[in-house]
């Protein structure tokens, strides 16, 4: 029998310190901010009379892929002073998605619970602030008190509004993100042990060996899931962000 | 005294293999009603889709908000079966 040793879970998304609480997550964090700031400084210096070129093509297809399907779509034409923020969030949850796949990184930053859970309290204070800034006190009195439902439902449906708006939207959004990570990360993991382990066998059944190559190649078809993982979640982080932006500017929806 | 040791060591043993096993039936059933429900919104997605084309960017964009919220209930066990599988 062949015995697979899985790690502990603290093993596999913990780090050697490179320095006293400085580890991988962190560098990938810095790195994905970085590499997103470079990204837009080159392309916003180029002449903007002229056909755009490398970076800068790269960057308006960030900026109208924003506009067009997350901005429009959700807060509508008003909304178009939020983009830069949607895609600072967007940028940035992708970059550090993406390590996950890049071999020697093979981490996803968003896999550890600070990053998403830090993003989701910013998420929180802006839509909360938006909705006080925009509607003052009745965007409170409209989530405990709501006028759009009968009088005997006004309770009940104050209170769910009420938990969803200040606990629940903030929490999901954040455990959301994470767990797809982790998730994705474990599944490499596993698979990448399993071939590992079948590969090296010893055992007396030679046909086992060769057989560690079904697992690898799993490995490979998860790894392109991967990507698509990474950027869809990056996509839902920004549309939910920018959702319940609209929902506290216009609360009669 | 030896006895002893070894009782302690079956409980240990046995308690470790009930968090296994709660923490493979926590994650099982946590997928069951979000498969469904997903299949659900994507079929239908696809069924408005297809009867008008042109309303397909928006269909998309409520299809990915509606798999969003009820994928989380699955991802909840999902950090439900590692908690316990700890």
């Amino acid at each position: 029998m062949l015995g697979l040793e899985f790690p502990p879970i603290n093993e596999v998304i913990r780090w050697q310190d490179v320095f006293p609480s400085f580890n991988k997550v962190a560098l990938i964090g810095c790195l994905a901010a970085l590499i997103g700031m470079t990204i837009f400084v080159l392309a916003g210096r180029k002449d903007p009379m002229v056909a755009p070129t490398g970076v800068r093509n790269l960057a308006e297809t960030g900026v109208e892929f924003i506009e067009d399907q997350i901005v429009l779509q959700t807060i509508g034409r008003e909304g178009l002073a939020w983009t830069p923020f949607l895609l600072t969030l967007f940028i940035f949850v992708y970059l550090c998605n993406l390590p996950g796949i890049i071999p020697i990184l093979q981490m996803p930053a968003t896999a550890r619970m600070a990053i998403p859970l830090f993003l989701a309290v910013i998420v929180w204070f802006t839509y909360n602030a938006v909705g006080l800034r925009r509607n003052g006190v009745s965007y409170l009195t409209g989530i405990v008190w709501p006028k759009t439902v009968p009088v005997g439902m006004r309770p009940l449906v104050g209170l769910i509004e009420f938990m969803s708006n200040i606990l629940l939207r903030p929490f999901s959004l954040a455990v959301r993100l994470f767990a797809n990570m982790l998730a994705g990360h474990m599944l490499l993991v596993t698979f990448a042990l399993l071939a590992d382990a079948m590969f090296r066998a010893q055992t007396k059944e030679l046909i086992l060996r060769p057989m560690g190559i079904l697992p690898f190649f799993m490995l490979i078809f998860l790894t392109v899931f991967e990507v698509l993982v990474g950027l869809l979640q990056a996509y839902i982080f920004t549309i939910l962000t920018a959702v319940y932006i609209g929902l506290a500017w216009h609360p009669e929806h | 005294m030896q006895a002893l040791a070894i009782v302690i060591q079956q409980a240990e043993d046995a308690k470790a293999a009930n968090a296994a096993i709660g923490a493979g039936f926590a994650y099982g059933l946590a997928a069951i009603g979000p498969g469904i429900g997903i299949g659900i919104v994507v079929g239908k997605a696809i069924e408005a889709m297809a009867r008008q084309p042109e309303a397909a960017g928006m269909v998309r964009t409520t299809m990915f908000l509606g798999i969003a919220f009820t994928e989380a209930l699955a991802l909840i066990g999902f950090v439900v079966f590692i908690l316990l599988g700890l």
